[in-house]
């Protein structure tokens, strides 16, 4: 019997919004899929495209950047950095042959418990559509 | 290297489910791992000593615990590995409980998860460093934005501690809403009387420095050595020579809508809010001056050159700046905008007003006295409805604004007090009595003969010279209408209209009701997010004025302890250079937002070369600068490349 997809899905969630608003989604016990992993930074301006790629090549299927909500990075302007290196890099992907879709990013604040398990629900649907990332497209 | 894995049950919250004597026996074969072990409360202090005794006993040198997020107890447990000889910085947390057991119901597939954080966690800990954190000096001053109650409130507790305080106010006196009130529920006290000791208090301390019509422009720096830039409107007329004797604004002859009467009257265009203002000092309106606009008027400068030649029209925009230690925020709130709800007619009908412009209508010192005359008459039938802009997701605001249940209860008493002949209809959702006398008192005013009726009102409507308010009196289950001569709308709080600002400015986050929101809402209620910022009073949520008074000595508290200890350990997740690896290509200069980078030259046997060089009290640890470097050279400490990654590759791996 061929085993169901069950996604691998990394996350890198800041310290001040997207983390926060994680953990607030446990504390409302908001259900979302256990699918999704994630990893803390301080801030989206840290991750480098080379996190990703790594995150693609050791098995994950898809993976969410999420920060604080524009205008509200913690450290001014991270998140924007973050934004423009993701879309950058979203393009080479492609370019590579994954989906871009693999990867999306999204603006959790730390009070926005609900939207965080509406994003994991989001992204591993989506994840699960696009299938085991075991081949290159095209 | 000896790891050990310490996995709390959390009573069941973990427990329930993840499988923990499954989780156990997985970390004991991760690579490193000398001893794991689970526990009921890792973080009670028989699971503190645990993890100390095996520091000690086995040498440890780095602590994994999987347990709640790190938000909650890192602080915890770093403590224990510094009292047990370990650097607390060799700490890592595996969230498998808000990120985990309280988010899936599926136990199996939590167990599988839990595993692969705690897996991650362990490669990331056998790399981490031990980091060294410094301590720095603290400016022994505070910064207090807002200077209504409760800014007033804390900025006299810490100034009575012997610290300096900058009290910024953006009124042309102190005193915020509470020095519109009449009387304050449920003890019926006068507002004003009870606020204007306080506020002659902060004019008279040596220890406030008082910026009235002026605003917070910048902040800059952190916990212990804020920057901050003050902004100082110009008054036209010099602080220091007014004395208010009020001789110009009777000859001024402009007069415009007094804003703070809630424009329920005139004002001249040169003023003084209101008597007891503070400071004592008159203000020109620049929107509406004659001289202002058109140099054609210098009627109020004329009187005044008689006496303390106070008016300067020269005066200019002034940009202060003032270091500080700590920032208190008591910006406070708005009124809910009733014409939001045009159902109720606000914006057709005089006999309309909100709650704050019936305290103005009420109060001795308001346009009319105190007497509650409306369109010229003494009103014969009064309808209050309340809710008005809270509970009410038509209009964004799902909260209950706290405080209109009372204030109607009391205006209900007021009415009844000033027009004895008076009906009087409360129209409520629910009544909301629950602080300390406020049963009684409402108790009280039914008593008194105010109806109260169970029903949002659907209308406000004109039939001939009177109003009618129509409704749904669900306890009776009928449709009535009741005329009335006044309708008082409860209008509800909102968050002051700089709240946005303000919090981009300090990098505050706001909750959904768009008040700012506190570090935890249980046990930091009074801390923001970021360290030596602190709130009080309604910016937070709507709270009555005891709440605030409460809320404003607690901000005081917590921000007197950065200064009374003097020194604040800042951060250690600051940025590191290899220089051995470093090209000095300035990328990293140019991307970090603190200025926290530059390139300095260092001697490379014959050849000067020029390398990033991190300024640690500068840099607040983002890490921008090693995510755009490209030889690896700048990295974050805790958060370096190899670290990342190792969580990286253990989140890839597929375990049994």
């Amino acid at each position: 019997m061929l085993k169901k997809f069950d996604p691998n899905i990394m996350a890198f969630l800041c310290n001040w919004c997207s983390y926060a608003g994680a953990d607030l989604t446990g504390t409302s016990h908001f259900h979302y899929p256990p699918n999704l992993k994630a990893i803390r930074v301080m801030c989206t301006g840290r991750i480098n495209p080379l996190m990703v790629a790594a995150a693609f090549r050791h098995g994950a299927d898809g993976v969410l950047i999420s920060g604080c909500h524009p205008g509200e990075c913690h450290y001014m302007e991270g998140n924007y950095l973050a934004r423009r290196k993701i879309f950058v890099f979203r393009n080479l992907l492609e370019f590579v042959g994954i989906n871009p879709e693999r990867l999306q990013m999204s603006w959790v604040s730390a009070s926005e418990g609900k939207k965080f398990s509406n994003v994991v629900k989001e992204i591993t649907e989506k994840i699960k559509k696009l299938g085991p990332l075991t081949t290159f497209d095209e | 290297m000896k790891l050990g894995v310490y996995i709390c049950h959390c009573g069941v919250n973990i427990k329930a489910n993840v499988n923990v004597a499954k989780l156990t026996k997985f970390a004991e074969q991760l690579p490193r791992v000398r001893v794991a072990r689970d526990y009921l409360y890792m973080c009670s202090e028989p699971g503190q000593q645990l993890i100390k005794k095996d520091i000690e006993e086995h040498g440890l040198d780095r602590v994994v615990v999987a347990a709640c997020s790190p938000r909650m107890h890192e602080i915890t447990f770093r403590k224990a590995l510094r009292s047990a000889g370990l650097n607390p910085h060799c700490l890592e947390i595996a969230n498998i409980r808000e990120q985990c057991s309280w988010v899936h119901e599926d136990r199996m597939k939590a167990t599988q998860k839990a595993q692969k954080l705690l897996a991650a966690a362990v490669s990331k800990a056998a790399l981490l460093e031990p980091l060294e954190e410094k301590e720095v000096e603290v400016t022994p001053a505070a910064l207090v934005v807002g200077g209504g109650i409760a800014g007033i409130q804390a900025a006299l507790d810490i100034a009575d501690t012997g610290y300096k305080v900058y009290l910024v106010e953006k009124e042309p006196s102190i005193g915020g809403h509470m020095i519109q009130l009449d009387k304050t529920f449920p003890t019926l006290d006068c507002s004003a009387c009870i606020l204007t000791p306080k506020m002659a208090d902060v004019g008279n301390h040596p220890n406030i420095e008082l910026f009235s019509y002026s605003e917070v422009v910048a902040v800059k720096g952190f916990v212990g050595n804020f920057e901050v830039t003050i902004k100082k409107k110009p008054r036209y007329i010099d602080e220091t020579k007014c004395n208010a004797c009020g001789q110009c604004a009777q000859y001024c002859s402009i007069e415009v809508p007094d804003s703070f009467n809630l424009n329920l009257s005139k004002r001249k265009c040169i003023y003084i809010p209101f008597p007891q203002s503070v400071p004592a000092c008159y203000v020109i309106d620049p929107d509406h001056c004659r001289y202002l606009l058109t140099r054609d008027c210098t009627q109020c400068l004329e009187v005044c050159k008689q006496g303390t030649n106070a008016i300067d029209f020269t005066q200019k925009e002034e940009l202060v700046e003032v270091k500080v230690g700590t920032i208190v925020i008591a910006t406070g709130y708005d009124l809910f905008d009733v014409t939001t709800k045009p159902e109720y007619g606000y914006h057709l009908y005089d006999n309309v007003i909100t709650g704050l412009e019936f305290e103005r209508l009420s109060n001795a010192s308001g346009p009319t006295t105190g007497e509650i005359i409306i369109n010229g008459k003494k009103p014969k039938d009064v309808v209050f409805i309340q809710c008005v802009g809270s509970r009410d997701k038509t209009v964004g605001n799902e909260y209950c604004s706290r405080v209109c249940c009372m204030y109607t209860a009391k205006q209900a008493h007021l009415v009844r007090e000033k027009l004895p002949q008076a009906t009087i209809t409360v129209f409520y959702m629910d009544v909301r009595a629950f602080g300390k006398g406020f049963e009684e008192f409402y108790d009280r005013v039914k008593q008194e003969g105010v109806k109260y009726r169970r029903g949002n009102p659907s209308e406000v409507y004109r039939r001939g010279d009177r109003l009618v308010v129509k409704a749904e009196d669900t306890l009776q289950g009928e449709l009535v209408e009741v005329e009335a001569d006044l309708v008082v709308l409860a209008s509800g709080i909102i968050p002051n209209k700089q709240t946005a600002q303000i919090a981009s400015l300090l990098k505050l986050s706001q909750s959904p009701d768009r008040f700012l929101l506190e570090a935890h809402p249980k046990l930091r209620p009074v801390d923001s997010a970021s360290d030596g910022i602190f709130l009080a009073g309604c910016c937070q949520g709507p709270k009555d004025i005891p709440d605030s008074v409460a809320q404003a000595s607690a901000a005081a508290a917590k921000s007197l302890i950065p200064l009374s200890t003097g020194k604040v350990i800042i951060q250690a997740l600051t940025s590191f250079v290899q220089e051995s690896d470093c090209r000095g290509c300035g990328f990293c200069v140019e991307a970090c937002p603190f200025d926290a980078i530059e390139l300095r030259e260092v001697k490379r046997g014959r050849r000067v070369l020029e390398v990033a060089s991190v300024n640690e009290v500068l840099c607040k640890g983002c890490g921008v600068c090693a995510s755009v470097c490209l030889s690896g050279a700048i990295q974050q400490k805790s958060f370096a490349d190899r670290q990342i990654l190792s969580m990286v590759a253990a989140l890839g791996e597929e375990y049994a």
